[in-house]
This record gives C-alpha cells, structure tokens and sequence, in this order.
C-alpha cells in the first residue's frame, strides 16, 4: 500500500547579510529553494527578520535586458528598476516588494541596492574589493573591474579567510570599521565566508612590473574610496550620507595605493 | 566702479576639510572636487553676506603673498568655476540663508 507524504514546502526564507536578517517570500517553493542555494551560508535560522519582502515572479520573457539601474527616493519609499526587475521598500514600515524575472541574480541586485541604503544610515556602505581575513584582520583589495580583486583572493596564503571577491560590506562598529562577508561574488563564482573582522588596511588596486606600497592620504584617500563606492541613488541625502561615510572611513582606515605583480609574492607585502 | 560680488555654498553639496584641502562633492550628480589651502579660505568663508573682494582681502592676502588685485582675478574665476559646476551661488546681492538653502535676493 503506498502512503502519501505530506511535505511542506517553503514560502520564505530569511537572508541575513550584515547582521541586517531579510525575509523574502514567494509563492513559488521552487523559486524560495533557489534562494536557499544562492544564499547558503547566510540563511538565517531564526524566523525574526528586520525586513520583508514579497517577491513576485514575471512570467519568462519579460524582462528588458538593456535598461540601466535607478533608483529614486518618493516619499520616504525607495523606487528600484532595471529590465529585469521592478522593486520598492519603504525603510519605516520595514516591507518591500519585488516584481522580477525567476533568475536569483535579479534578487541579487536588489538585496545589494537595499544593503547600500540601509547601510549608508549606519555609516557603512558596500565597496568593490575584495577581501580577506588573516591573523584576525581583514584586508580590503578595492578597484574596478579588472584592477586584480579577484587575482589577489586567488592568489591569498591558505589561512586566509575570503569574505570576498567581488563586493566588500563595511560597517562601522564602536570605534572601528568592520568587514563583513558576503554571498556577492565576481569571477570566483563562490560566496564568501560569513565572518567579520576589524579592516585593518584598504588597499586600492594597481598592476604593476613591482610590488609596492604607497601611502594615500587626505582628499586622495577618499576620491580612492568614492570612486569605489556601490550607489546607486542620486537622492542628494542620501549622497551626502556617502560621501560623509567616505570622509569617516578615510580618517580612520589606512588607504594605500598596493601595485603589484600578479603572483603569490605579493602577499608577504600584506602584514 | 565695479559691483560687488557676494558668493554662498550651495545647499545641495556635501564638503569636508581634509588637511588643508577641502572636498567639495555635488549631490545632485556625485561629481567630486578638491580645493586646495587658498580655495579652501575662499570657500570656508562663502557666507552668501561677505562680499568676494574682502574675503580676498581677509582670508587670503592676509596669508597669502599675492596681490589683491592677481588674487582677486583668481578668486573670480575660481567662484565662477565652482558655481558652473552648481556648488557654489554668486549674486551682486547679499544672499540670505532661507531654511536649509540660500535664497538669492532679487
């Protein structure tokens, strides 16, 4: 005699990036099991979460491929578009809805908007590096595509830990910066550890016939920092708070210019 | 006889000293600049109320050894610069500070 078996398939999950625990619902079970694949290793336990958000899926073939990232501020509720996704979130009533294709780096997309304006009122912010724990330290690699984030993780001495290779999340904590792990990745295709450590260098990224260390300091430190610097909203509050964040992070944190040869020498330069 | 000039920050910028340099960052496109010591005088003291000659005159002949009349043709063009750029207003009138924003009187 066959039995059936009922099984309860989810509907949510929470992603905790940040220490910032996001529910995400969905209607479709299979969609919110991508979810848990895509995000594993920052899916939080626990059902409390600070945000919620509806995720409602376009039917195949909806999506505009072409349309640039905006992001606008109506009323106190953030308005995010691009061709394959629509959103809004309102930070005060703590909801958010997602209309987008079933591809989870759409969502990708948004939870990385979403993490730039929550943390942007802690005066943190999101930045392209990469980076890594060692000794208990983390070290930030920032630059644009092609700078070498992802050769220098790759090329990192087997006790580092990768945070990782692509969007680095900072935060500020009691007097320091904070650097925390992300499932947001680049070239290495592999999300990062879920730790956090002290940042105890930003090293801003060129290649070069030699490895060395220049010091950056004042104005140029933080022009390094801005241009590296994820947001996407024009909101002129909101740039302000950025640019604020930047200055802070600047006069606390160590910038300097590392040039390097893309081999493992390099890192007897990062102690 | 040349009309005064009186010059105010704008109201959608964020700037920060850093050193002697000061930078200025437009919140309307993100677009970053960077004073150096003497812009940054000029700057700091672009209260919409003092006119442009006698910060010269103040905050920058006082420190600096140049003649009123090269820092004064410095300081126009360096106004007009950053007021292309929307950091800056400049007014042959006083410009008073309305709420959080200057408000040029006509």
């Amino acid at each position: 005699m066959s039995s059936v078996k009922a099984v309860a398939l989810p509907s949510s999950v929470v992603v905790e990036i940040g220490g910032l625990p996001i529910r995400l619902r969905c209607d479709d079970p299979s969609f919110v099991l991508q979810i848990h694949e895509r995000y594993a290793g920052y899916i939080s336990s626990s059902h409390d979460a600070s945000f919620d958000f509806n995720i409602e899926l376009a039917p195949p073939g909806t999506a505009s491929g072409d349309e640039d990232v905006s992001v606008t501020c109506n009323a106190g509720t953030w308005l995010m578009k691009r061709g394959d996704f629509r959103a809004q979130f309102n930070p005060a009533t703590t909801r958010g809805h997602i209309e987008q294709t079933i591809n989870p780096f759409s969502l990708d997309s948004v939870l990385r908007i979403v993490h730039t304006l929550l943390l942007a009122r802690k005066g943190g912010f999101l930045l392209h590096a990469s980076s890594a724990i060692r000794n208990g330290r983390a070290f930030l690699f920032s630059g644009v595509s092609g700078a070498g984030k992802t050769t220098m993780v790759r090329l990192a001495p087997p006790d580092a830990a990768l945070l990782t290779d692509e969007i680095s999340y900072v935060i500020p904590e009691s007097s320091r910066y904070m650097a925390v792990g992300t499932p947001f990745y680049g070239e290495l295709a592999r999300a990062g550890e879920n730790l956090k450590a002290p940042i105890e260098v930003l090293y801003l990224l060129a290649k070069g016939p030699e490895n060395k260390i220049e010091e950056i300091e004042g104005t140029a430190a933080v022009r390094g920092l801005m241009e590296n610097i994820l947001f996407f909203a024009k909101d002129p509050e909101f740039v302000r708070q950025v640019f604020d964040s930047a200055c802070e992070f600047a006069a606390r944190v160590p910038v300097r210019r590392l040039t390097f040869v893309p081999n493992t020498s390099v890192w007897e330069l990062i102690v | 006889m040349k009309l005064s000039r009186y010059v105010a920050r704008s109201s959608s910028i964020a700037a920060r000293g850093l050193g002697d340099e000061t930078m200025v960052m437009s919140a309307t496109n993100s677009t970053l600049f960077t004073l150096n010591e003497v812009a940054s005088e000029i700057w700091n003291a672009a209260d919409g109320v003092t006119p442009l000659d006698e910060i010269v005159k103040r905050r920058v002949c006082s420190q600096f050894e140049i003649s009123p009349e090269a820092a004064l043709e410095d300081a126009e063009a360096l106004v007009e610069n950053l007021a292309s750029h929307g950091l800056l207003l400049i007014s042959h009138e006083p410009i008073f500070k309305q709420g959080n924003s200057f408000k040029e009187l006509a």
